[in-house]
């Protein structure tokens, strides 16, 4: 089996401090790969340096075998495209959701635009009728389907995935996440998936990185999280955070750990 | 054990192009020195019905209630100025997201003693002493520099930790946390909850505790109210949440992915038109 998606020794670092200290793991084709930690650990901004979104400051991204470039040509965002966090954020307010669609094509030179589109909001759960809405016009789920979908129509082989449900609602999380599912399996997508929901990367991926202030804590089978057998004891406290509250237990038998903390 | 608040009835609506939209669509619930979990959806009117006990709904909104008081004081007939010594002295709120209510040009320090010299005629050297000692209860393990801290300059768990300080700086016998950890990481979350446990323990305060996450309410409260379309569907103690009879609470329950399996795909909620009725 060979990596779609390689990656080495990757560091970025921001006027010297580290946000990512050698981060190294391999992505195969049709696999669903996870990036978990708290905020500031870095994950997000693994993503972001696959894009070409953060300054790469040594190691190598290769995407089937070869090295991307720097900056990324067309090619490479045909076979990669990111989801981001925030529906809210990431859909222009005053572009119609025919227009946030049809903008990948027309830069691609892609023909056929109008099909495309159709049958990218179909696919997504969405249809005809929301065609010509605008982002304020759409809930908070409905806006990340029309992201996905944006990510879906030229066909990439990639997806990046960044928090893709955290600002959404428990049901309706469940929701885009059924859809993902759906359109990994259709598709034959890649995915990498960044959370800090470990119940959500147990749930959707083969394999987890578990990243910690840049650094790689663990990398383990996603079954490792169902039957409780991950190696590290950061990993172990978090699943412990993750089972919810448990009432009795001081605050500080929690673990918390950032780096760049300027208080206390 | 004695009621704080009494709600009867409650109804929010708010007037619209096209007639009114009822956000809160009479519901009825007593608190006493308990924690109370509110859970549904966005839309559902949870934060809506906490903004409407603390007299915070936008003006042009109409809000009823056959019966809405706190320890004996009709909060319906109260006037402003009541209003104001209860709010922030005897009811605090709690809001979602610290980087949103925060003041970002007034250090931490400031903020909190504010709110204590709202409420009480103290001075300053003692209201800073209050404050101080308000950090630390709140694990904030350096309060003397914390204190001349802005917003911006802190985590988003320091945060809430210092809203969190400031509601209780003035001893409330009533919190409100809307979605008072959604914005932090699991583990912030943990600590932030311990913490407003630990005080709640302590100081025999009644706490509703609104949230989408029902698994999150249901370990941290005794009693859950679940909300749908501006109603109370059903109403449960946290620890019979899995004998949960109404389809939306189990829908709910069920629609969050599990760390040892879960379904694939995930159930779903199918939303039905009766549960409105």
């Amino acid at each position: 089996m060979t990596a779609v998606l390689s990656i080495k020794e990757l560091t970025v670092s921001f006027d010297g401090y580290k946000a990512i200290d050698r981060i190294w793991f391999d992505v195969f084709a049709g696999q669903s790969f996870g990036l978990v930690g708290e905020s500031g650990s870095g994950k997000s901004t693994v993503l972001r340096a696959i894009c070409g979104l953060a300054p790469i400051t040594d190691g190598t991204i290769s995407i089937d075998g070869a090295p991307v470039r720097v900056p990324r040509g067309k090619d490479f965002h045909r076979k990669v495209q990111m989801v981001f966090q925030d529906p809210y954020g990431s859909l222009h307010p005053r572009h119609s959701v025919d227009r946030i669609l049809s903008e990948p094509l027309a830069i691609h030179g892609v023909r056929d635009a109008e099909r495309r589109v159709l049958r990218a909001l179909d696919e997504v759960g969405l249809g005809n009728g929301f065609r010509f809405r605008y982002p304020h016009q759409l809930s908070g789920g409905q806006r990340q389907r029309v992201a996905i979908a944006r990510a879906l129509i030229l066909e990439p082989k990639i997806l990046l995935l960044d928090e893709p449900t955290s600002a959404l609602d428990a049901s309706v999380q469940a929701e885009v996440l059924n859809l993902l599912e759906e359109i990994r399996r259709a598709h034959k997508l890649t995915f990498v998936l960044v959370s800090h929901d470990l119940a959500v990367i147990a749930h959707m991926c083969d394999r987890l990185m578990i990243m910690r202030r840049g650094q790689s804590v663990e990398l383990v089978e996603a079954s490792a999280l169902a039957s409780g057998t991950v190696g590290s004891s950061y990993a172990r406290s978090l699943m412990v955070a993750s089972e919810g509250f448990r009432r009795g237990r001081k605050p500080s038998e929690v673990v918390s750990d950032r780096r760049h903390q300027p208080q206390s | 054990m004695s009621t704080l608040l009494e709600v009867e009835n409650l109804r929010v609506r708010f007037p619209t192009r096209d007639g009114f939209f009822d956000a809160v669509r009479g519901i009825s619930f007593t608190v006493g020195q308990e924690r109370v979990g509110i859970v549904g959806e966005s839309g559902s009117g949870k934060s809506q019905t906490g903004r409407a006990i603390l007299g915070l709904t936008p003006p042009n909104a109409i809000v009823t209630a056959d019966r809405l008081s706190f320890d004996g004081v009709n909060l319906r007939s109260a006037d402003a100025r009541t209003r104001r010594t209860l709010r922030g002295g005897r009811i605090a709120m709690v809001l979602q997201d610290p980087k949103f209510s925060l003041n970002p040009v007034m250090t931490i320090g400031r903020q909190i003693m504010e709110t204590l010299r709202a409420h009480m005629k103290v001075s300053r050297s003692f209201a800073r002493m209050r404050t101080l000692d308000m950090l630390q209860a709140v694990q904030i393990r350096d309060p003397e520099r914390v204190f001349d801290l802005y917003p911006h300059e802190v985590s988003g768990g320091m945060g809430q930790r210092a809203m969190i300080a400031m509601m209780l700086i003035a001893d409330p016998d009533l919190l409100i946390a809307d979605e008072p950890t959604s914005a932090l990481d699991v583990t912030v979350q943990l600590q932030v909850l311990g913490i407003l446990d630990q005080l709640v323990v302590n100081r025999g305060m009644g706490i509703i505790f609104i949230s989408h996450d029902l698994r999150l309410v249901s370990s941290f409260c005794d009693r859950v109210l679940v909300m749908y379309g501006g109603r109370i569907v059903e109403e449960i103690a946290a620890n019979r949440l899995t004998k949960a009879k109404h389809p939306y609470t189990q829908g709910l329950l069920g629609c969050l992915p599990r760390m040892s399996g879960s379904p694939h795909p995930l159930a779903v909620l199918d939303r039905k038109q009766e549960w409105l009725d």
